[in-house]
């Protein structure tokens, strides 16, 4: 018989067997209801914003982006927007939601270093990747557009 | 005196003793089938500590106490101390051997430390240089997590093959004459590495290890499976339980009737999210609980660490993995 | 500016594509989301993504993907208005609040909570 302690591929084939399949349909329908419930409920708050608050369409983008990012952060420092996140995966993940989770969570982690050296240096570490490949994609498609 | 055995066995001729014992746990350990085993279980993950890293310590700390008491020993009859955990430069192990003041050796095995500490302690006890040696180890939910993946509180969704690290520690009190389990030998594991690359796929990664330890020491000891009331491994897992069972067929030893894994021992199935537990103190707690109070007469332990580090695997690199397993031989036990 | 329904659609097959990428490929979380904040600021500079977010509202704007858009309209916009070097002073117009408000709550949840494990 093969020693597969001898070699990788036969090894790693043998793992990939072995590896228990995530189960797709149910991921895919949980990040489908949530992700789309928050992108409704962002609706919602949108509407308040234009309805009772009187912005116009075109500002009240801002005001309702901030008041996810607060809803996703309060459910992170409350300590329950783990647990749905862990059902939900993209469809917390992908909304803004996401994005103010990974802020939060960081900056609740690592104050115990301290609020200079732990939460305010460690306040971006997961959401920084995004923050900078979206300016220089930004840089990039703006340079494009001013030379055509 | 020490004598080797094959390529990498050592054989205690003094047959180094247990003599005393301690196990401390989390919530969450503690409300698992293996729960009333232990001496002390929190019944939260901060302990009134100001960080998870502070409550680690604890528990490692409580635990080397615990043991000291129920073995009669004095803190300054310690030889040496023996200690390992999952955190960076060890500090749960060095602030506890700062709390303990006693000479210390500080070892680094991840995942396998409880094997490494206690064959590290059996060397020097069997050396006839060192009285009393106590070995430690301890691993924490929330310090593994922020240091090695994510803040505690990120909304991450782990794959259904990864594993949840025990809250725990143990300490272990190894001394030339007493009464108790009896170490008789142990063999030292050399680093694998299989191409796995996948932090969170520790059980493929491990189990190679795991099988190159084992019927290495089958080899050396010219044993069989079958010799032993059971072979546990530390934190295979589901995943990497079944890989090292068809690794053993086809190297022609059977391990489907008495081997399990600690990782799937610890915590109950409701309990249990992916493909078991991990961490330093799954295989000490599961041995030390459980597997101490079945009256077997001699197991063997083969606790099973990753080497890699987060800086490692940004870097693109594969996941080293360690085994070391020591025989334990029980006197008075069995039928 | 969209409907309750398509903001529903719109934003659940956003996040169905993450969770496809998250289950069928080795790229982490972020990976998938930086590849996200790409796609919406490479289809807000060919306009495509302003007319998803007439057709879906919140279901275009909530997701990251949104983020990279108005990065791209900050730039693009203020390059319009005063050249080259508004790209450099117009990236962070239409972001600024939502990178302001989640450096000032997750500076303030950090004073008022702990993290529990």
């Amino acid at each position: 018989m093969k020693d597969l302690l001898k070699d990788p591929k036969a090894f790693q084939e043998l793992a990939k067997q072995k590896k228990p399949k995530p189960n797709l349909a149910k991921n895919l329908t949980n990040a489908f209801l949530v992700g789309g419930g928050i992108c409704t409920l962002g609706q919602f708050i949108q509407n308040v914003y234009i309805n009772y608050f009187g912005f116009e369409p075109e500002r009240a983008g801002d005001p309702t982006t901030a008041t996810v990012i607060f809803i996703g952060g309060l459910l992170t420092a409350l300590g329950v927007f783990d647990r749905i996140a862990r059902h939900a995966g993209a469809g917390t993940a992908v909304p803004v939601t996401g994005f103010a989770n990974s802020i939060v969570s960081a900056a609740l982690e690592f104050k115990r270093e301290g609020f200079v050296l732990g939460v305010g240096s460690k306040m971006f570490i997961l959401a920084g990747s995004v923050i900078v490949f979206g300016v220089v994609t930004a840089f990039v498609v703006g340079l494009i557009s001013t030379l055509i | 005196m020490t004598s080797k055995l094959g390529k990498q066995t050592f054989n205690f001729a003094t047959k180094p003793i247990l003599i005393g014992y301690a196990t401390v746990a989390g919530p969450k350990e503690g409300q698992g089938p293996v729960g009333s085993y232990f001496d002390k279980v929190y019944p939260d993950l901060i302990m009134n500590e100001k960080s998870f890293e502070k409550a680690e310590r604890l528990m490692m700390t409580t635990a080397v106490d615990m043991a000291l008491e129920k073995s009669g020993v004095s803190r300054d009859q310690v030889d040496v101390f023996v200690a390992g955990d999952l955190l960076n430069q060890i500090i749960t192990s060095g602030f506890s051997a700062l709390n303990l003041g006693a000479p210390y050796l500080g070892i680094f095995g991840a995942c396998s430390s409880f094997c490494e500490g206690l064959l590290t302690a059996s060397l020097l006890v069997d050396s006839g240089a060192a009285q009393i040696v106590v070995s430690a180890t301890s691993s924490h939910n929330c310090t593994a997590e922020r240091q090695y993946r994510y803040p505690t509180e990120y909304g991450a969704q782990l794959p259904p093959w990864s594993q949840h690290t025990v809250t725990g520690a143990a300490a272990m009190v190894v001394s030339p004459q007493g009464k108790g389990p009896k170490i008789e030998l142990a063999t030292v594991g050399k680093v694998m590495d299989l191409g796995i690359k996948d932090p969170f796929d520790m059980g493929s990664a491990m189990a190679p290890a795991a099988a190159d330890t084992i019927f290495t020491h089958m080899e050396d000891t010219q044993r069989k499976p079958e010799d032993y009331d059971l072979i546990v491994t530390g934190d295979l897992g589901r995943v990497g339980r079944e890989i090292l069972v068809e690794l053993g067929q086809r190297q022609g030893y059977d391990l489907s009737g008495n081997y399990r894994d600690c990782g799937e021992l610890i915590y109950s199935k409701e309990q249990t999210e992916n493909a078991g537990a991990s961490g330093c103190a799954c295989s000490a707690l599961v041995t030390l609980g459980l597997l101490f109070n079945q009256n077997y007469k001699r197991i063997l332990v083969a606790a099973t660490g990753a080497l890699h580090s987060p800086t490692s695997f940004q870097q693109g690199e594969n996941i080293p993995t360690i085994a070391h397993a020591v025989s334990i031989e029980f006197p008075g036990g069995g039928n | 500016m969209g409907t309750y329904l398509t903001a529903f659609i719109v934003g659940g097959l956003i996040c169905v594509i993450g969770q496809l990428l998250f289950d069928l490929t080795p790229l982490t979380p972020a990976h998938v989301l930086v590849l996200f904040v790409v796609m919406g600021g490479i289809l807000g500079g060919v306009g495509l993504y302003d007319r998803l977010i007439e057709f879906a509202g919140a279901g275009a704007t909530i997701p990251i993907s949104s983020f990279g858009n108005s990065l791209v309209k900050g730039a693009m916009t203020e390059a319009a208005r005063s050249g080259p070097i508004g790209i450099l002073t117009g990236i962070f117009e239409l972001t600024s609040s939502g990178i302001t408000a989640s450096i000032i709550f997750g500076f303030f949840f950090a004073l008022l909570f702990n993290p529990k494990g």
